[in-house]
């Protein structure tokens, strides 16, 4: 009985017994066993490929965006006083701020481009075919709810381009017939953008939205478990006749490999370019040009296109029919042939409309730079960018109780100068009480030492960099000039 | 069914029991390790005003050196202390205590107990601190005379600049016999 051989393989067994009791009082209590195999075992007729993956990685980078949310929402505060200073904070103070803000942000872009070949390879494939018309529809109604998050989610850090892109997205809501000025209102929390929209959009983004998502996509999986995968499209959608191959563990390994690549290219994206903060969003600035997200510019190309009294056609209507046929595809293109090259027509609408897509998006890039006036404020709001990015982080309260000039002007002239100051509207460049803004400089410091020949000197006439920086000859009496002169000096 | 009898039925149509065995591992593992350095940043992300410095005090004024000339007993001045609160920049309002000029030196206490933290007033009748949370008793200079303080009252960084008197206002730390700066 002292054979060392037997009793190593002895005790081999006796852990492996131990593990599979220790297995069987937890499936006892939990039914892991049913768990695993309804998760695991669900059979895909012509076994694993790797064009299925898509809906697996769409789920993981939803738990990836909800994860990164979350601890972003450690540090934010949704308003409009709080919310740009908050994401500064996070970007340029808290550890590892800048990397999750970036994971978030490059995540919501990444969700985007999946959730498209998701579609493609769904529609390319006929793999809405054959009693999978609910299925269909709650992809569509998750392809909605997902471009509403990406939506929401791109006004919260209150900077120039948020605000503005969300501007216009807003205002194009209030062409919808009969309720788009009631909508508008309603997104905006009022007529104008400000801190209640802040607020909406952040209960939309984080509460009303993903609840409603996580219900889709609850009902998006159950659908898809009960009509079965569809398989490779010479399968009979209904009936499927190939040998089948379970998920596990194939498929899931494919899936696991695509989410890993996906966790590689997004760290190091978040990692070698994080993504970038503008400066604050201010509402004054007449010359900022919105471009909303790259995934928006098609729609943003073809709304340029419509104009005058049609232009509710191209801005709702066209958008309107083309989401109810997808969304009523199932029904459309009944017939169970599932071969794209047997499906002319639907592939070829298809891929029309993809065309057109990129088409517009890619026009929309190419007028940018061909119009001088708009490449040249781009690469001045990119440099804006860049120089807000380089700023140390500036409290809040800092500029508006402490070191900001006080809100009371004794001096009679320099009070004369203030009220100049705003009829002027230097207000809008150079912010409330001079504090500068993304178009203007800030008018304190070493400006107010200079001295008031030099500056009404500059005031009438501008020196060539100034501009160059959209700075206009000032055209007022000499006697304002002096008061205007005075207000600057009096400026700290 | 038992997870053996899957495993037999598994066996038929696919890899073998062992080939999906290590693959089961082989993603258990990657899952947990992949969780685990994605979990790094998250931790650091929520751990950072717990590691970093979130709160800086700078030097706030107590008034002007003639005023406290001719004290004879110690007097609860507030100030104004510019504080840092994370992307905040906050003014508090806070209570010290400037004692009677030694020698030309003024020295400032702060009234937080170093027993539990309670704030304690000066009792003039008696003319000693006594904290009202669980009676530990100082004299005028902050010297504790009796009472659970495990130390006397705790000295606050002063400075005076063009006749004005500056104070650095801090916490310390509570419950021990050495005076210990909070942050």
């Amino acid at each position: 009985m002292s054979d060392p051989k037997e009793s190593k393989s002895n005790q081999q067994d006796q852990g492996t017994t131990l593990r599979r009791r220790f297995y069987k009082w937890l499936d006892v209590r939990v039914g892991v066993d049913s768990i695993l195999h309804e998760a695991l075992d669900e059979p895909i007729p012509g076994g694993a490929r790797w064009a299925y993956v898509f809906g697996s990685v769409l789920l993981f980078l939803f738990i990836s965006q909800t994860i990164t949310g979350i601890f972003l929402a450690l540090y934010y505060v949704p308003s409009a006083t709080s919310a740009h200073t908050t994401v500064a904070y996070i970007v340029k103070e808290v550890t590892g701020g800048s990397f999750l803000r970036s994971l978030h942000a490059y995540g919501s872009s990444a969700v985007v481009i999946v959730l498209l070949l998701h579609l493609t390879q769904t529609y390319l494939y006929g793999a809405y075919k054959g009693r999978r018309e609910l299925l269909w529809i709650s992809g569509c109604v998750l392809f909605a709810l997902m471009l509403a998050m990406a939506f929401t989610g791109y006004l919260l850090p209150w900077d120039q381009k948020a605000y503005f892109a969300t501007t216009v997205g807003t205002n194009m809501a209030s062409d919808v017939p009969l309720i788009g000025t009631w909508l508008k209102r309603f997104m905006r929390g009022g007529d104008e953008m400000g801190t209640l929209t802040v607020s909406r959009f952040f209960v939309a983004h984080v509460f009303v939205i993903p609840a409603v998502l996580i219900a889709f996509i609850a009902t998006h999986v159950y659908l898809f478990r009960k009509a079965g995968a569809a398989g490779p499209p010479s399968e009979d959608p209904i009936n499927p006749r190939s040998p089948t191959q379970r998920f596990y563990p194939r498929q899931v390994v494919m899936d696991t490999i695509v989410a890993l690549v996906m966790i590689l290219i997004l760290g190091s994206l978040a990692h070698f370019a994080p993504m970038e903060l503008g400066p604050k969003a201010n509402p004054a600035d007449t010359q900022y040009v919105p471009r909303p997200e790259w995934y928006y510019l098609p729609i943003f190309q073809w709304l340029k296109y419509w104009r005058g009294p049609y232009a509710t056609i191209g801005i709702v209507v066209i958008p309107a029919i083309t989401a109810a046929l997808l969304v009523l595809v199932p029904f459309i293109d009944r017939r169970l042939e599932r071969r794209p090259w047997r499906r002319p027509a639907a592939v070829g609408v298809f891929i029309l409309i993809l065309a057109a897509f990129v088409v517009m998006g890619l026009t929309s890039v190419r007028d940018d730079r061909r119009d001088p006036s708009i490449a040249k404020q781009v690469a001045k709001q990119r440099e804006e960018v860049e120089q807000f990015m380089h700023q140390p982080f500036e409290p809040e309260g800092a500029a508006s109780s402490l070191s900001a000039p006080v809100v009371t002007v004794l001096d009679p002239l320099v009070a004369a100068g203030k009220k100049i100051y705003e009829s002027e509207s230097c207000d809008a460049c150079h912010g409330e009480n001079g504090v500068g803004t993304a178009a203007g400089p800030k008018l304190g410091g070493a400006i107010s030492q200079t001295s008031a020949d030099e500056l009404s000197n500059l005031l009438r006439h501008p020196t060539p960099k100034m501009i160059e920086g959209e700075m206009n000859p000032v055209d007022v009496s000499d006697e304002d000039l002096k008061a205007l002169v005075a207000y600057i000096k009096s400026l700290k | 069914m038992t997870g053996a009898d899957h495993a037999r039925v598994n066996s038929r149509d696919e890899p073998s029991v062992t080939r999906r065995s290590f693959l089961g591992a082989l993603l258990g593992f990657g899952t947990v390790v992949m969780g685990a350095a994605l979990s790094i940043p998250l931790i650091r992300f929520a751990l950072h005003p717990l590691v970093a410095k979130t709160t800086e005090i700078g030097w706030s004024d107590v008034g002007k050196m003639d005023e406290f000339a001719s004290l004879t007993a110690p007097a609860k001045r507030l100030i104004k202390v510019e504080q840092r609160d994370a992307w905040r920049r906050i003014i508090s309002e806070k209570a010290v205590y400037v004692l009677p000029p030694k020698g030309g030196t003024v020295r400032i206490l702060s009234p937080i107990c170093p027993h539990l933290g309670c704030s304690i007033p000066w009792n003039e009748a008696k003319q000693e601190f006594i904290c009202p949370c669980h009676v530990a008793v100082f004299v005028m200079d902050g010297a504790k005379i009796s009472g659970p303080a495990p130390r006397p009252m705790d000295d606050l960084e002063s400075k005076v600049e063009n006749g004005m008197l500056k104070v650095r206002y801090q916490y310390f730390r509570q419950l021990i016999s050495t005076k210990e700066p909070l942050s």
